[in-house]
């Protein structure tokens, strides 16, 4: 069991500011979140673009913004703990006690709901019946590629992780790549790679295809797929690979009693606390009247937020307002040396 | 006011108007009308306000951009008239049209 102040469910960019809000007031946190990387949705939707509203940085692209964050809050050495979904929650006294999908569980006296529209899942084929091959022959990511070698693989999507296999499968397996429209929307390199070992005859490719059904009994025997202008054709292969991007599922959240409106968690505007005491919600996933889906909205909330926390973290203690500025006990816990 | 009508994947019809330069799916999630998620909000980042257009609409409404397409993508079941409806501005050239939701988002 992890003993902390607050747990942040989260690792976007309001989560990691809640963090260093959180920690210039003496609280600790440790952060929880389903993506393999500290971004949300600025890592995984837009590493790249830019963003022009973040005040004070005239443009900084989605992967900029999230480096500044994690440099800002280096001082307080927080855990993030990746990879991993939180499950469940549930009262203890007067502590909250939260598990993840990996059995890690947390203690702490106030949780921060930082999960902008839930986490990130991998889209899915929509094709019927074919539940019974997911994780097995069809997989939406890939953990030990060798279990390609010398099979015949078909890929389904046209962006950089349908591409990046496309190219690197090639070296081991008979690949086949299936997009639903003639362009594909990776990195210039990739597509010109894949043009090219197209043309050299390692990579089939098939266009304004979609996936429409799978055969086989015990494992996959051959798929159909079936063309815009509703012609059908067959393909034997031995794996089926959906890389469509990622989705955003809000999941558990939405069973802990939280007065869900429209995804959405109605908070107060004064801390930013939930109908649940000691659960706060801030940044895309709260709403109340005048709600903006910025990121400069979201570090207001986390702000006020963690001053809601103080009073469940240290019920003996009177919170005082202090400047980064000008007070020694902030200035030590960022760990800035005069 | 244009008015706009919005078929549910059970085939329930809902016309509404729509005040002009409002989009098409902040008409949808302001009455309500189910079947239109919008997770982001109308920035063109998640594929959750998408819709089909019927065909003697497609050509009439303003071409999509290649941000889109690559996001119809990752849509649920796109096909040669999906949209994304937070794309689509209310004008009064568009009065009278009808999109149909798909049987999910994402």
């Amino acid at each position: 069991m992890i003993k902390t102040d607050t747990l942040v469910i989260g690792a976007g960019p309001v989560g990691i500011f809640c963090v260093h809000q959180l920690g210039i007031i003496g609280l600790k946190s440790e952060v929880v979140d389903n993506l393999d990387k500290i971004g949300g949705q600025c890592i995984e939707l837009y590493p790249d673009k830019p963003i022009y509203d973040i005040p004070a940085v005239p443009d900084c692209t989605g992967e900029e913004l999230t480096n500044n964050l994690i440099e800002q809050i280096k001082a307080f050495k927080t855990n993030f703990h990746l990879n991993e979904r939180v499950e469940e929650i549930k009262k203890v006294e007067k502590k909250w006690i939260t598990k993840t999908n990996k059995g890690t569980e947390f203690e702490s006296s106030s949780i921060i709901i930082a999960a902008g529209v839930g986490s990130f899942e991998p889209r899915k084929f929509s094709t019927k019946e074919i539940d019974k091959f997911v994780g097995k022959e069809i997989l939406y990511s890939i953990r030990d590629k060798t279990v390609f070698k010398d099979k015949t693989v078909c890929i389904f999507g046209g962006g950089d992780s349908a591409l990046d296999w496309a190219i690197e499968l090639s070296n081991t397996s008979k690949v086949i790549l299936v997009h639903r429209r003639d362009e594909f929307r990776g990195m210039q390199a990739s597509i010109d790679k894949v043009t090219q070992l197209k043309e050299e005859g390692k990579i089939k490719i098939y266009t304004k295809y979609q996936l429409d059904a799978v055969q086989g009994s015990e494992k996959v025997e051959s798929i159909s797929i079936k063309h815009d202008d509703k012609t059908i054709k067959e393909i034997k292969t031995d794996y089926v690979l959906g890389f469509f991007g990622l989705i955003m599922q809000l999941g558990p959240i939405a069973d802990w009693g939280l007065n869900l409106n429209k995804k959405t968690i109605p908070v107060n505007t004064e801390s930013f606390e939930t109908n649940k005491e000691g659960i706060f919600a801030i940044g895309d996933i709260c709403s109340y009247p005048g709600k903006l889906k910025l990121i400069l909205s979201g570090f207001h909330e986390g702000a006020l937020a963690a001053r809601g926390c103080f009073k469940y973290a240290k019920p003996d203690e009177k919170y005082r307002f202090e400047f980064t500025t000008s007070s020694k006990i902030v200035k030590d816990r960022l760990g800035v040396k005069e | 006011m244009p008015k706009i009508t919005y078929i549910s994947s059970e085939e329930k019809i809902t016309t509404i108007e729509v005040t002009n330069g409002l989009t098409v799916m902040e008409g949808a999630v302001q009455n309500d009308i189910q079947g239109i998620d919008a997770d982001c909000g109308g920035g063109m980042a998640c594929a959750t306000c998408h819709v089909y257009v019927k065909d003697d609409w497609y050509d009439k409404i303003p071409k999509k951009t290649d941000g889109e397409e690559d996001m119809l993508d990752m849509a649920f079941e796109p096909n040669k008239s999906s949209r994304l409806s937070c794309q689509i501005t209310v004008t009064d050239e568009l009065d009278g049209l009808v999109v149909k939701m798909p049987s999910k988002q994402g």
